[in-house]
């Protein structure tokens, strides 16, 4: 079973748990995690070069959890969601997945209420980001801290 | 065979945010996972689901490898008319769903 793991790789991956990343850090070699850095970068690229605040946006995740491939995520804004004034999109960008990206919904006045649940694989202990666009074009955002107890992506396939 | 499990009211009064739970059987395959003989698992994942109402879209979501197994998806809309709510997954391999489910409006 040849996994790609040379002994570089390995330590440096020890000295990450030794950090205070914990035990996942070690088997979580491959693939390579997508870092607080690359979530900036996905964030730029949805927003442009907007400003975003953070307000207005619920991010809701339970503080810990014991299963990483099913964590229920809730997003929850503040807004009439009137003709004037809806949301148009929200997204959601994680640490350390191995990508940034989770999801993005799009909705519009006919969703009546902006609050969206689905469920979501979390590689890490780490923090959610959620980024949503209003009608008028403003960017806001909520992000929260997640602890994972057995990570998702780990068990190997067939 | 996927399946697709849909809770919609069946009845609601004009006006009424009504929400809706959506389910569909998927392994949601990431593309990262290995076999044990270190072979790359391709992916295989659901990239977007689209719900329409009376052939107006409502509510869509951009999936990626991110999203679990068997992506349930819960949002609302407004009940304007009795009519039907469509709903429709495509993603990878050709994969394509479409469920609906009737609702009378008061």
């Amino acid at each position: 079973m040849d996994r790609g793991t040379s002994r570089r790789e390995f330590l440096k991956a020890a000295g990450g748990a030794a950090a205070g990343l914990g035990l996942g850090s070690v088997i979580a070699v491959t693939p390579a995690p997508a870092t607080p850095v690359e979530m900036q970068e996905a964030i730029r690229k949805v927003v442009g070069g907007a400003p975003v605040t953070p307000g207005k946006v619920k991010l809701d995740l339970p503080p810990l959890i014991e299963n990483g491939n099913a964590v229920p995520l809730t997003v929850t804004i503040d807004s009439p969601m009137t003709e004037a004034e809806h949301v148009r999109a929200v997204h959601v960008f994680t640490e350390k997945n191995p990508q940034p990206y989770v999801v993005t919904f799009r909705l519009g006045p006919r969703a009546g209420r902006a609050k969206m649940t689905t469920r979501v694989r979390l590689a890490d202990s780490q923090n959610v980001a959620a980024i949503c666009e209003l009608s008028d074009g403003s960017f806001w955002s909520d992000s929260a801290g997640i602890v994972v107890t057995l990570a998702a992506c780990l068990e190997d396939g067939i | 065979m996927a399946s697709a499990l849909i809770n919609v009211p069946e009845r609601a009064k004009r006006g009424e945010i009504i929400e809706i739970k959506t389910l569909i059987s998927h392994t949601m395959e990431t593309g990262f996972r290995r076999t044990q003989l270190g072979a790359l698992i391709p992916r295989d994942i659901i990239r977007r689901f689209v719900c329409t109402y009376n052939g107006t879209e409502v509510f869509r979501a951009e999936l990626h490898p991110a999203i679990s197994a068997n992506p349930f998806i819960v949002f609302s809309t407004v009940a304007t008319e009795s009519g039907t709510l469509a709903f429709h997954w495509t993603g990878d391999n050709g994969f394509s769903v479409t469920e609906s489910a009737a609702i009378i409006v008061d």
